[in-house]
């Protein structure tokens, strides 16, 4: 369980990325995050793993404070939560198998990651998971060998590995096309169902979001505007969140391509 | 402002640049040139024979070398594999002392800025003293030979590559770095997964390419008594004996040819 208690966070530069947050997330739900560019959802996801630290409330993930956290607390906070990004950020030069075990770090002693002596279990894993998301045929290509697709089911694959309680998805579809985008947010949804895995995803996209969201949370100006089930969700509901009418350019389509 | 007067509509196109940055880069270039015709004209007056007088002198100096005596070079042949095995020595240690220096070098990584600042300065410093000094010091200090060679190399070469790589460590890509943090991994994993990969090509190469220098430069070094075949050629010139020196130099002149060769085909492979 995660519970945002009144968070705030103010950047250095004195941006107010987040104000007096209040949302409690449960587990095995899947939720989506909508807001126009700017409005904090970013700021709001990646406070789960501390990749930046809210400056006010308090945090509690697991009924632990995670903003009292430092060096190897963290580290276990970040192994429990895995993280997907727009641009899937795989070691570019490093085969997809390498880049799949680097989920298991946090899991792994230094000595034994520097040494590549991954346990027999770590390797099975990261196939497996690989496999999960049909694309184990290509295990030692170069990842800059793939297509944005692919490497975005790559990186799936090493948050597979990392066999996390949270999945923290920062627009996993943004860089990629229409049909693309509905295959990984099939995956995500998959795997949050398959292995009940808490999972948190930012989007652009209305369409995709009533489509895979269990629950909207949407987002203006570091403030939570709107917290409901996808049931209680209208065009309306987005029109309030972006504050002006629905374009062409809010939804992705496709949805029957896929 | 110069787009007015052939465009048909007189809207206002923008310059390519600020008007002073036009400024800046014309005073500059113009105290540049100064500098060049400054020093031109003086070098004329220091040159008192001119050209004709130096030409003439190269034909004495050409006969008094010619022909090299093929005799020695058995005799030679050793210090030569010293000065190569100088500069292979004091590349490995180097580049070996670089990775935690460019690593602190590097603005990404060390997000701590008084030992960024620090590491920086004295990168900064050692690079400064020249690699002549750094030789005649360590002879001083240690006596002719190739061990006071070989510091001075390691310290010339790491001042050059720890630069060079911390410069290739801020240019990578930061978002498989942050992946890995995201993953839980630690300070050494982050490095070892996400930066090395990226890094390995551009070292190696660089690696190289300062091997290539050291070996001219290990030469040099002889001549100021830091060992190797530098040391031999300086013997010779000493006692006037020029067919015995033309044959170092023509052999320093082949190997260094040839490693040259070999290792701009290497880089080639890697990049
Ligand atoms: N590192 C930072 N330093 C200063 N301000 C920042 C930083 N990161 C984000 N901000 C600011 O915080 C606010 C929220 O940014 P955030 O990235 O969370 O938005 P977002 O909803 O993810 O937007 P997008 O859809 O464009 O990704 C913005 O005003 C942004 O300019
Ligand atoms: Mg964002």
């Amino acid at each position: 369980m995660i519970e945002f208690k009144d968070v705030g966070l103010v950047y250095p530069n004195g941006t107010e990325g987040l104000k007096k947050i209040n949302v409690t997330i449960n587990d095995g739900e899947f939720i989506v995050i909508v807001g126009l560019s700017g409005a904090g959802k970013s700021t709001f996801i990646r406070s789960i793993n501390r990749l930046v630290t809210p400056t006010s409330g308090s945090l509690l993930v697991d009924n632990e404070d995670i903003l009292k956290y430092r060096g190897s607390d963290m580290r276990k906070l970040r192994t429990k939560t895995g993280m997907i990004f727009q641009n899937y950020n795989l070691v570019k030069r490093s085969n997809v198998l390498k880049n799949v075990l680097a989920g298991r770090l946090g899991h792994t002693s230094t000595l034994r990651s520097i040494l590549n002596l991954y346990k027999k279990e770590d390797i099975g894993l990261a196939y497996e998971s690989l496999q999960r998301v049909n694309i184990a045929e290509k295990i030692y290509n170069r990842a800059d060998e793939l297509s944005g697709g692919q490497q975005q089911r790559v990186s799936i694959a090493r948050v597979l590995t990392q066999q996390p309680k949270y999945i923290l998805a920062d627009e996993p579809v943004a860089s990629l096309d229409p049909p693309t985008s509905h295959q990984v947010m099939t995956y995500l949804k998959k795997i949050n169902k398959e292995d009940n895995i808490t999972t948190i995803v930012n989007l652009h996209f209305i369409d995709m979001a009533m489509e895979y969201a269990d629950r909207i949370i949407g987002m203006r100006a570091g403030e939570v505007v709107f917290d409901g089930p996808v049931s209680e969700v209208s065009e309306s509901t987005f029109e309030e969140i972006y504050g002006r009418s629905i374009r062409e350019d809010d939804l992705r389509g496709g949805a029957d391509k896929s | 402002m110069t787009n007015e007067t052939n465009s048909t509509t007189p809207k206002k196109v923008p310059a390519i640049y600020p008007a002073k940055t036009k400024l800046q880069v014309t005073v500059i270039f113009f105290v540049v040139l100064g500098i060049y015709l400054f020093s031109m004209s003086w070098t004329q007056q220091q040159m008192a024979g001119g050209f004709s007088g130096a030409l003439s002198n190269m034909f004495n100096v050409i006969e008094k070398f010619f022909p090299p005596n093929t005799a020695v070079i058995s005799a030679i042949w050793g210090p030569m594999v010293e000065t190569i095995q100088m500069a292979i020595i004091a590349t490995t240690v180097a580049a070996i002392l670089t990775v935690p220096l460019a690593l602190l070098a590097a603005e990404n990584v060390t997000t701590f800025k008084p030992l960024y600042i620090v590491t920086r300065t004295f990168l900064n410093l050692l690079r400064t003293i020249p690699d002549l000094v750094l030789a005649v010091i360590f002879v001083g200090l240690f006596g002719i030979g190739l061990f006071p060679g070989i510091l001075a190399l390691i310290i010339f070469s790491l001042g050059i590559l720890a630069k060079l790589i911390s410069e290739t460590i801020e240019s990578v890509d930061m978002n498989p770095l942050e992946a890995m943090r995201a993953s839980g991994g630690n300070v050494f994993q982050v490095i070892w997964y996400a930066l090395i990969p990226q890094v390995l090509p551009q070292f190696t190469s660089l690696v190289l390419y300062v091997f290539e220098i050291n070996i001219r430069a290990s030469v040099v070094l002889g001549l100021v008594g830091a060992g190797g075949i530098g040391l031999i050629l300086n013997q010779q010139l000493g006692f006037y004996n020029y067919p015995n020196a033309m044959m170092i130099i023509i052999l320093i002149f082949v190997v260094v040819i040839a490693i040259e060769y070999i290792s701009t085909k290497i880089r080639e492979a890697l990049l």
